[in-house]
């Protein structure tokens, strides 16, 4: 399965990606509109420091533990790729409390937000990979 | 015929189908569930109560489960005992079910405190059920005053669901302060006042004496007026079936790490079972819902004879109320018990780590969630903090903490 891996060599930490996620998710036509003088709420995130910057998205593990975890049933694994049904969760934050990769944060709504793949927006791809300056972020098979 | 039988349908019971599922797609797997209805999200009743959730979705898996998983479930039907040498199960209909493995996942029952006068308590709930919200949504009104006995998640999460739609909510406990097994003082101060800003009101370190119709009668001698009275002093684990079967109890259900009890055959799971901690190096029953699914989820990769180790069990709790988030993992150990806290403050944040032997074993945050998870895998994963940047952690949530190797690890492949 494909996922969205960073090379944290060529990770600038220049937070495109993360404009580029919340713009995707967004469900606006207009990046600006979308955007500008707005708190976002991104699903991949610049971590580290100057000096080594890298971002840090879901990892779509094969076992879990925020699936496993849910207490309201929104969290599902489908196909291998891990998605929060909004209608459902009740933002108890517990898939926060467990995710050993930081991966989800609380989103705008005040339930779990976490990378999709943008298979539920309309992008064709992780909009995170394709706005990459540098080719840090790759959406690939390993 | 060789078959697989469940005695409960929570998550504890969904994990073991799915565990047993995950090795064995075909021996037939029966359910005994005392409650009327398909395993649904115990904690979300109280946002069912607050009219955020509703009944018919708040089921904890697809409603064709049961079927997929070639389950029979048993609807209304109770485990009495267990015969564990000739291995079947009597139910309170008197029909035997026999089994060649057995998964013991009946979850627990909340504490009723005999208090005087209780009798002529006209409207008392307890608050653990579907059903029980159901009653008191039918049960409250506008003009309604709640007395809630017990300051505990259950209690506390009973009055968030209610505080909008009632007259006046009052908490009492015997503890001195609210969420006493999960918080310290200064942070269950803090969860208690985002309560009263919402109608609730507390006495702590009192209880009732004694009730009239309307009335209680308080230790402290205060009389409380109220309409309806909720229990929620706590849950006994539901052991009555293992007892019968021999197997050891303490607390709860005592099972190793495969979720094996002492009887050759049969499993517990979940809040009926006494597992270890590994936080605190010894058993206790972890009453939380991740717990339970991925012991049921152990203990059914056992039954159909896979090998599966539950070896991560911890408490982690995630409390919240009107967006105010405590969260909490791990065991707290004193400077007697050789324990070291590490602690950071801002306005409305407190984050609190509590080490011990070169190991992070627990913590408290309020206020901030920012991949708290990093935190909650090193107490379960038992990392030695010497291989680790921890005084950078100490400050913030970061993977900068992990050398770049560790990290490569952790995000350059599938994990
Ligand atoms: C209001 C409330 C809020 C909660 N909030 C949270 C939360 O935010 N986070 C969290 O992690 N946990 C929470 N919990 C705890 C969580 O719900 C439990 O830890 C979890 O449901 C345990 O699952 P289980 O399968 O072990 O037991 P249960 O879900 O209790 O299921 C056991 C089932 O077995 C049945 N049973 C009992 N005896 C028998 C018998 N002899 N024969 C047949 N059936 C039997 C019971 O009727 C029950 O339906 C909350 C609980 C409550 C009540």
């Amino acid at each position: 399965m494909k996922r969205v891996y960073v090379n944290e060599k060529w990770c600038l930490g220049c937070h495109l990606c993360e404009y580029n996620c919340a713009f995707a998710n967004s469900g606006k036509i207009d990046m600006a509109l979308a955007l500008k003088d707005k708190p976002i709420y991104p699903r991949i995130h610049i971590d580290g420091d100057e000096k080594v910057p890298f971002a840090i998205s879901c990892r779509h593990c094969t076992d879990p533990i925020c699936v496993k975890s849910c207490i309201s049933g929104a969290l599902k694994s489908k196909d291998g790729v891990i998605t929060v049904d909004k209608e459902r969760c009740v933002g108890c934050l517990t898939c926060i409390l467990v995710c050993p990769y930081g991966a989800l944060t609380e989103g705008n709504d005040g339930v779990a937000t976490k990378c999709e793949l943008c298979i539920e927006n309309s992008c064709e791809s992780p909009a995170c990979a394709a706005g990459c300056p540098n080719g840090a972020i790759v959406y690939e098979e390993r | 015929m060789s078959e697989y039988v469940i005695i409960g349908n929570g998550a504890a019971a969904a994990g073991c189908i799915e565990g047993i599922r995950s090795v064995d797609r075909k021996t037939p797997i029966t359910v005994i569930s005392k409650e009327n209805r398909p395993a649904y999200c115990r904690p979300l009743i109280s946002y069912y109560l607050e009219g955020k959730a509703v009944p018919e979705r708040i089921g904890y898996r697809e409603a064709d489960f049961y079927q997929k998983n070639a389950c029979n479930v048993l609807y209304g039907k109770s485990a009495l005992s267990v015969d564990g040498e000739k291995k079947y199960v009597t139910l309170d209909s008197g029909e035997t079910l026999p089994y060649t493995a057995l998964c013991i996942a009946a979850g627990s029952s909340p504490i009723m405190l005999p208090i005087a006068g209780i009798e002529k308590v006209k409207k008392l709930f307890t608050f653990m059920t579907l059903d029980d919200a159901t009653a008191i949504k039918e049960a409250v009104g506008k003009e309604s005053r709640v007395l809630i006995i017990g300051a505990g998640l259950i209690g506390l999460k009973c009055a968030e669901g209610l505080c909008e739609s009632v007259k006046s909510i009052a908490v009492c406990d015997l503890a001195a302060r609210v969420l006493s097994s999960i918080l310290d003082d200064e942070c269950a101060a803090l969860m208690q006042k985002k309560l009263e800003e919402h109608n609730a009101s507390f006495m702590l370190g009192d209880t009732v004496e004694g009730f009239e119709e309307n009335e209680a009668l308080m230790r402290s001698g205060k009389k409380v007026g109220f309409d309806i009275v909720i229990m929620a002093a706590g849950v006994r684990p539901n052991t009555s079936a293992a007892k019968t079967a021999g197997a050891e109890v303490n607390r709860g259900i005592i099972v190793n790490d495969r979720m094996e009890s002492t009887v050759r055959g049969i499993y517990a799971a979940g809040d009926c079972a006494e597992g270890m901690d590994i936080s605190l190096g010894a058993r206790r029953v972890l009453a939380i819902l991740p717990n339970a699914y991925m012991q049921g989820y152990c203990a059914g990769v056992n039954m159909a004879g896979g090998e599966y180790v539950f070896d991560k069990g911890i408490p982690m709790n995630a409390i919240g109320f009107f967006g105010l988030h405590a969260l909490s993992a791990g065991s707290y150990f004193t400077k007697e018990q050789g324990g070291e806290i590490y602690e950071e403050r801002s306005e409305g944040k407190i984050r609190r780590l509590f080490t011990k032997d070169n190991r992070l074993c627990g913590f408290m945050f309020i206020g901030d969630t920012d991949k708290i998870g990093i935190y909650t895998s090193l107490i379960r994963d038992r990392v030695p903090l010497d291989t680790i940047n921890f005084d950078l952690l100490k400050k913030s949530a970061t993977f900068a903490a992990f050398s770049p190797e560790i990290r490569g690890k952790k995000f350059g492949g599938v994990v």
